[in-house]
């Protein structure tokens, strides 16, 4: 039986099997940030070793930055303070850092991928969930915690136990108005919040070999929003094309034994996975959410689900305590709603195509006067290309707020925050109670939508507007 | 890190499926470079209204002084959503040394395990079995055994932990000693890679 993507990966990642117990799973590459790697770096001093192999981790300031005013020192003590300590640690510790004002700085996902940094066939780690983002390029991402930082500051290691492998064929095309963050959505609505826990999810299929690399990481950044440790997708024509030329890409000889290696990495056509779905790509609508978890998403035309439509108790208790949290009733229909704030961003959406998107959208458009929408680029290198391709001009002429790059408001650690009762059509990744600030209320959906309902003041179809 | 072995303890029912980090610590107290001191903010926005200590939320269980212990209960996918260990640490910090569910999500249960914190996975019907006793009942779990008990009852179940895992926490060991007595191995793997 030949091996599956992920397999082929894991198998040659293996420094060690542990009786009875996990492997030893060799990590080619670690990202970094302020929030949760302080920790780590006090465990290895307290420990009284060294980092084993600084040059393989890369460094950024993303999740507790201002995006506004970044030449100036952070206000927020706390914020200033965590900073400091990553600029400290990695300067202590020999380890690239790019830093608030540098021209590399950027949400870690959007860096790593942008940079040619993240490549097919690694094993990649950082302390955050939505690592998963860097297996669109065909690579076993995950998000893991401080003290698995802090093990792999020590050895370049992580002790695992292989996961149960799901694959997710996404077959046929997209409707108009129709995009990755949509796809994901209705994956997650279809098979819950957990349906993927325990697995690593391989997507394949027509509709994922026609998508764009910035659609595919939409896609495999929410993994993690189904439970699923990571998601990866086979490095194809599209990947190489993205990859090359990027600025830590490898070139000349060094790129054609690269290729010839990314060239290998599919599943065979006999290989077998644990759980297997098949989604009619021409079935899925624009996506937006309700509840208060991503899997509590709806296509756009249809109505809020009422107790009748749960299989049980316990998901009608959780319906009700959802629909109290962000004041919607069980069966209403969303189109046609006010919303306050329309926040375009994030690892899952914030890169160049999503904010190209956005700007086909609103050309020529002004925001409905009633909401306050913001753009934050996900790294330096977006925001300058965003300038050079004059979206910014589109942007301001529809009145949308442009800022400096970092996670802002969708997980509210900086001042991005939506106050508490108002709607947010936003395009991260979480609609958590109070993730975007105490009492907002996240409604998930994709750039295309957020812009339809940022010109429109209400929560819209966009496929009327297109 | 602290051994773990048995626990006889009363429990704190949270009836809640979904629990995801967000709420068990909320993003603006990740700003902290240390892990002390997470626990008074563990819940913190469903335990206060206002984010103020002075205004608890009565039906919010952790402001019920009548229930007690070390062990926490809760609905299914308990942790589920960010990676932040810092919910392992809040749970750790308030001071519970167990945490039962039907089901975790991946990332805590392993922060968890890193941190002298027991996640034990129980059926569903077990699950409803603890929430139906009376709040002074107690608990019983040996890691050794790999059993959960109701004392009251003697109603038992047997929970899975993996080999290595299970001889971390008796013994106190984490992960970083292993890896490091594998120094040799590490090096060795990477001069060999084509």
């Amino acid at each position: 039986m030949g091996k599956t993507l992920f397999e082929k990966i894991w198998d040659t990642h293996i420094v060690q099997e542990v009786t009875d117990g996990p492997s030893v799973l060799y990590i080619d590459k670690h990202f970094i940030h302020e929030v949760t790697s302080p920790q780590a770096f006090k465990g290895i001093e307290d420990r009284g070793i060294s980092i084993f192999r600084p040059s393989q981790i890369v460094a950024t300031a993303d999740h507790n930055v201002p995006t506004l005013n970044q030449h100036l020192p952070i206000t927020d003590a706390l914020s200033r303070f965590q900073v400091d300590t990553l600029i400290e640690n990695c300067k202590k510790h020999g380890i690239e850092l790019y830093g608030l004002g540098h021209e590399h700085q950027g949400i870690v996902h959007v860096i790593g991928p942008e940079l040619g940094i993240t490549q097919p066939g690694m094993t990649i780690v950082c302390g955050d969930s939505h690592t998963s983002t860097h297996g669109a390029f065909g690579t076993i991402a995950f998000g893991i915690g401080t003290s698995e930082v802090e093990m792999v500051f020590a050895s370049q290691c992580l002790l695992q136990t292989k996961p149960k492998l799901m694959r997710i064929n996404i077959e046929g095309t997209l409707g108009k108005g129709v995009v990755s963050k949509d796809i994901i959505l209705y994956i997650i609505a279809k098979i819950s919040a957990s349906g993927a826990t325990g697995y690593f999810v391989e997507y394949a299929g027509s509709a994922v070999r026609a998508l764009s690399m910035e659609a595919r990481m939409t896609i495999c950044n929410m993994s993690i929003e189904m439970g699923a440790r990571g998601g990866l997708i086979a490095p194809d024509q599209t990947t190489f094309d993205y990859i090359k030329g990027k600025t830590f890409a490898p070139a000349g000889a060094a790129w054609d034994t690269a290729l010839a290696y990314w060239q290998t990495l599919y599943s065979e056509a006999d290989a077998a996975f644990d759980v297997e779905l098949t989604i009619d790509a021409a079935a899925i609508e624009p996506m937006i959410t309700y509840g208060t978890n991503p899997g509590l998403g709806i296509g756009i035309t249809k109505n809020v689900p009422t107790a009748a439509d749960m299989q049980d108790e316990g998901e009608q208790k959780n319906l009700e305590k959802a629909l109290q949290y962000m004041g919607l009733a069980a069966g209403q229909s969303l189109i046609g709603m006010p919303v306050q704030h329309v926040f375009i961003g994030s690892c899952t959406n914030s890169r160049i195509e999503d904010l190209r998107l956005v700007a086909s959208l609103v050309k020529g458009k002004t925001k409905h006067p009633n909401v306050q929408v913001m753009i934050v680029p996900g790294s330096q290198k977006v925001a300058k290309q965003v300038v050079q391709e004059g979206l910014d001009i589109i942007f301001k002429e529809a009145g949308f707020e442009i800022r400096q790059a970092g996670c802002s408001a969708c997980l509210g650690m900086n001042e991005d925050k939506v106050p508490a009762g108002q709607y947010c059509v936003s395009t991260s990744n979480r609609n958590f109670e109070g993730r975007q600030g105490a009492g907002a209320r996240t409604l998930l959906a994709s750039p295309l939508t957020a812009a339809a309902s940022a010109v429109t003041g209400v929560i819209t179809d966009v496929r009327t507007l297109l | 890190m602290n051994k773990i072995n048995t626990i006889h303890s009363r429990f704190v029912p949270l009836q809640e499926e979904n629990v995801d980090t967000d709420q068990i610590i909320p993003a603006r107290f990740l700003k902290a470079t240390t892990r002390d001191g997470f626990g008074k903010n563990l819940f913190r926005d469903w335990r206060y209204h206002n984010d103020n200590e002075l205004e608890p939320k009565q039906d919010f269980i952790l402001n019920d002084a009548s229930y007690s212990g070390q062990i926490l209960v809760a609905g299914k996918n308990f942790g589920c959503g960010s990676s932040r260990e810092h919910a392992a640490w809040a749970i750790k910090d308030y001071g519970f040394l167990v945490v039962v569910s039907s089901f975790f999500a991946d990332i805590f249960k392993n922060n968890a395990l890193n941190n002298g914190l027991l996640p034990i996975k129980v059926s569903e019907a077990f699950l409803a079995s603890i929430f139906a006793l009376d709040k002074e009942a107690t608990l019983s779990v040996s890691l050794e055994n790999q059993t959960i008990t109701i004392d009251a009852t003697g109603a038992v179940e047997t929970f899975e932990i993996n080999a290595y895992k299970k001889t971390c926490l008796l013994n106190g060991y984490d992960d970083i000693d292993y890896l490091i007595s594998n120094k040799a191995a590490i090096e060795n793997f990477e001069k060999n890679r084509v």
